[in-house]
């Protein structure tokens, strides 16, 4: 059960190797496989998470949810798809079309970057980058650049004060959020992220980076705009935010793109806090995605629970508290791997 | 090592290649009967008033400029945290400075009032 995909995949490249190609290519060709499997991957989580958000808000707010298509609402993802794909593609006049078309393409991009180096269980991510986590860092920054495009292209000024928004919350949470790693790499000494995954085989690094791990867990909410911190989308003041003007399938790429980023973040976590694939009994890649969707409901759990934040409150948190809690987490991380280490070497450890 | 980002280009075209799938789906199953009204920039049914793209906050701004010391930061940060255990005390002690260089940064950007939101 543990090496199903890897066998799968193992099959499927003997297959391609079978037309006598060369290696290089079956290895291109392998990755393109993979990118499909991952891309269907994320599609139907996607679209799961869709009806599982609206689910989990209709309890949490004492009301039911969608549960009129099918047994407990599960087609209603279907009709969503639907209805997205069958509404007028409208482009405003005002516009500035191509910066407005553009965003739209691209959005989702950065977001499927990120999944490439994800290691799904035990030697199942498409390619093992050695610069892995700062990899990641690298790609989904330009979500930031993304989403300012389409608050400034759709020349409407809600979108444009949601992507002025978008772009100062995001730069802003970066730092702390990247800071939130260093304690990680420090101890395991390696960007790899099967290497990492593979360090936390006895303990987790929950455990040992305890406030690195609250740090991402924050400052990533703010990174994929969602909970308390959705200030640019906000529709009680802002409609929608950056994506106000955008409809039918330019509007599938920014919500897809906002659901395919939450659970983004979830597997980043696992994999670089919650100790990735490990875990008992069951296989590798199962504990992973039990993994991930816990903290996919904690994320949606904290968005149904807190109220949006002001913006000021946002950037007092980020700039005062956040970043030097980070900083002084990295400190005490450095102090604290010395001091075992000269424990050790003095041999009272 | 060239290999791996070979694939990675495979994979970024590949990447490109899917929205456009979707929105061209969409833009066949949608029907298509533009209007002037239909349009016209969406702002809660009223009509706009005066150009979108002003002058903006200079909040913003300052804040991008933090962002930018912090993030060059990162990029030093990184690789010494990968080597952090293999470089010994000095290249530790170095970090600490280099870091209490940068908070005095934070601290005197906090106290001119950069980081006020006004």
């Amino acid at each position: 059960m543990d090496n199903i995909f890897i066998n799968i995949a193992g099959w499927i490249r003997d297959f391609i190797a079978g037309f006598g190609l060369s290696e290089g290519l079956v290895y291109l060709a392998m990755v393109l496989v993979k990118f499909v499997a991952v891309l269907v991957f994320v599609l139907l989580n996607v679209v799961f998470l869709v009806y599982m958000e609206r689910r989990v808000a209709g309890f949490f707010q004492e009301r039911l949810g969608p549960n009129r298509v099918g047994p407990q609402g599960i087609f209603q993802l279907v009709m969503d798809i639907l209805k997205l794909l069958s509404k007028e593609d409208i482009v405003p006049a005002g516009a500035d079309k191509l910066v407005y078309k553009t965003a739209a393409y691209v959005i989702f991009v950065p977001t499927m970057l990120v999944y490439m180096v994800i290691p799904f269980g035990k030697g199942m991510n498409v390619i093992d980058l050695n610069m892995g986590l700062f990899y990641i860092l690298a790609v989904s920054s330009l979500t930031t650049l993304i989403i300012f495009m389409a608050g400034w292209g759709s020349r409407n000024k809600y979108s444009l004060i949601g992507g002025m928004r978008a772009v100062a919350q995001m730069v802003s949470y970066e730092i702390p959020f990247v800071f939130s790693f260093l304690g990680v790499i420090m101890l395991t000494g390696s960007l790899k992220l099967s290497t990492i995954v593979e360090a936390q085989q006895d303990v987790w690094f929950i455990v040992l980076q305890p406030i690195a791990f609250i740090i991402f867990l924050i400052a990533g909410n703010a990174e994929i705009n969602r909970g308390p911190f959705d200030l640019p989308e906000g529709e009680q003041e802002l409609v929608a935010g950056y994506h106000t003007e955008y409809t039918a399938g330019r509007f599938a790429m920014f919500y897809m793109a906002e659901y395919a980023n939450l659970l983004a973040m979830a597997a980043i976590g696992t994999t670089v806090f919650l100790g990735g694939w490990h875990g008992p009994w069951l296989p590798g890649w199962l504990w992973f995605f039990i993994k991930m969707y816990i903290l996919v409901f904690g994320q949606m759990w904290v968005r149904w629970t807190f109220p949006r934040i002001r913006i000021d409150h946002m950037m007092h948190f980020n700039w005062k508290v956040l970043l030097p809690i980070s900083l002084a987490n990295i400190l005490v991380t450095g102090i604290g791997i010395k001091a075992y280490e000269m424990l050790r070497t003095m041999g009272w450890w | 090592m060239l290999q791996q980002y070979s694939g990675l280009g495979i994979y970024l075209i590949a990447a490109i290649i899917f929205p456009f799938i979707i929105v061209f789906v969409a833009l066949i199953l949608g029907p298509k009967r533009p209007n002037p009204e239909k349009l016209t920039t969406y702002e809660c049914g009223l009509d706009t008033q005066g150009p979108t793209w002003v002058q903006f906050k200079i909040n913003y701004f300052l804040y991008a400029l933090v962002f930018v010391v912090f993030d060059v930061e990162t990029v030093f940060l990184y690789p010494w945290a990968v080597k952090f255990q293999a470089l010994g005390l000095f290249a530790f002690i170095e970090m600490i400075i280099f870091i209490a260089i940068l908070v005095i940064g934070l601290w005197y950007a906090w106290k001119e009032g950069a980081l006020e939101w006004m």
